[in-house]
């Protein structure tokens, strides 16, 4: 028990996906200009992130190894998770019109998510058996999510404030970024 | 717009829509490998060379890919490229190899090369598309490269240009048993505080120039 404690905090708040090893940026600055985006993608990315874990890490045991096609692992990682996507898109809009709506537009967006390839490939990089994958994925997810709805929660702000013409929009959000990661490197002392 | 000429489509990349300051795409390597100038353009070469040929497929096909799947069939023809270039550099640069790491692989889901294939290859002529993408290509490369000097100069007063040849010099020299001046920089928090000042002086640059025109 102790390990995925371990584990979960580490993924959260150490090794932050985002701030710690550059995972999945372009959403991270592309959807934070707006608290309601940065939930959705947020929440998009916590579901996909998971199964997509999970069902990497089968097809890398149980079809990959086997056949010794190791080799193949980036096209076939990259092409289950886009039909995971598409699956995903397809069962919400069917069975769960709700979430659809507050999800939809950010899930083709998912599949050139490099966080979830990312988290993906490092599940089968560090050897984690299938428990340890489902609780990495699913901590980092939230990991990501928790630093996207700060960044979020912070840009809202930037809208009120006086800046500069040459630092708004993008240059701003990247020394804020730089910033919550400076701060996200103080957990590094948990350890 | 105007029909571009070969030059323009190729020196387009160089300024006026250099990644990943005009088009923010394509973040999450430039800020991982840039902690050495030799991550900066290891990481720009392999981009540029997945972005040329994949952008040349692309506008081959372009009349008998199905426009329905045609994102998984861009996914499916940048993956086939990004696997040739991790096997070769494993076979040739493993030092490289593993410095970059995770982000070789990842470099199909880099949005710089789906967005070059969604909106300029799956749309114009093999040499327009090649000449498009390698002037992207040498944009990205020679961003990457800056960011990496200056973050790997101040972070260690060294500047590493191939480590597997030993290529490389000390520029500040350091007094004895220290070994680093301003850590900060190739940390992770200075990629992202160093990409956004470099994006601020292109800002104030562009400034400038529209005041003079």
């Amino acid at each position: 028990m102790t390990a995925y404690m371990l584990l979960i905090v580490s993924a959260i708040l150490v090794n932050n996906i985002l701030l710690a090893q550059f995972l999945g940026n372009c959403p991270f600055l592309g959807t934070s200009n707006k608290m309601s985006t940065a939930t959705g993608m947020a929440m998009a990315v916590t579901f996909v992130m998971t199964f997509a874990g999970a069902i990497t890490w089968l097809v890398q045991r149980y079809m990959l190894i086997p056949y010794e096609l190791e080799y193949l692992q980036t096209i076939a990682f990259i092409l289950v998770i886009a039909a995971l996507v598409q699956l995903v898109e397809i069962v919400l809009q069917k069975t769960a019109p709700a979430l659809y709506q507050a999800l939809g537009i950010f899930l083709p967006l998912i599949t050139t998510n490099c966080a979830v390839l990312g988290v993906a490939i490092i599940n089968i990089q560090k050897n984690y058996d299938m428990m340890e994958t489902l609780v990495h994925s699913f901590a980092s997810a939230i990991g990501f999510g928790l630093a996207l709805v700060i960044f979020a929660g912070i840009r809202e702000r930037f809208v009120l404030s006086r800046m500069p013409k040459v630092l708004q929009g993008t240059a701003s959000g990247l020394i804020t970024a730089g910033l919550m990661a400076l701060i996200f490197q103080g957990f590094q002392g948990l350890f | 717009m105007a029909k571009r000429t070969l030059v323009q489509e190729f020196t387009k990349g160089l300024w006026e829509q250099i990644p990943p300051f005009r088009l923010v795409l394509g973040l999450c390597p430039t800020l991982a490998v840039t902690k050495s100038l030799e991550g900066g353009w290891g990481m720009g070469v392999a981009t540029t060379f997945v972005l040329v040929c994949s952008n040349v497929l692309i506008s081959l096909l372009r009349p008998i890919i199905p426009p329905k799947i045609r994102v998984p069939v861009f996914i499916l023809i940048i993956a086939t490229f990004v696997v040739i270039v991790e096997l070769v550099m494993k076979a040739y640069t493993p030092a490289l190899s593993a410095s970059l790491g995770v982000f070789i692989p990842l470099i199909v889901v880099n949005c710089i090369i789906l967005g070059r294939a969604e909106a300029f290859a799956s749309k114009n002529g093999v040499a327009a598309s090649t000449a498009d993408g390698l002037g992207i290509g040498i944009g990205f490369t020679l961003a990457l490269a800056v960011l990496g000097s200056i973050r790997e100069l101040v972070g260690t007063g060294a500047l590493t240009i191939f480590s597997q040849a030993d290529l490389g010099m000390r520029i500040i020299p350091l007094p004895e048993g220290q070994e680093f001046l301003f850590k900060f920089m190739v940390d992770p928090p200075g990629a992202f505080v160093m990409l956004g000042v470099m994006l601020m002086v292109m800002n104030i640059i562009n400034e400038r120039q529209a005041k003079a025109a």
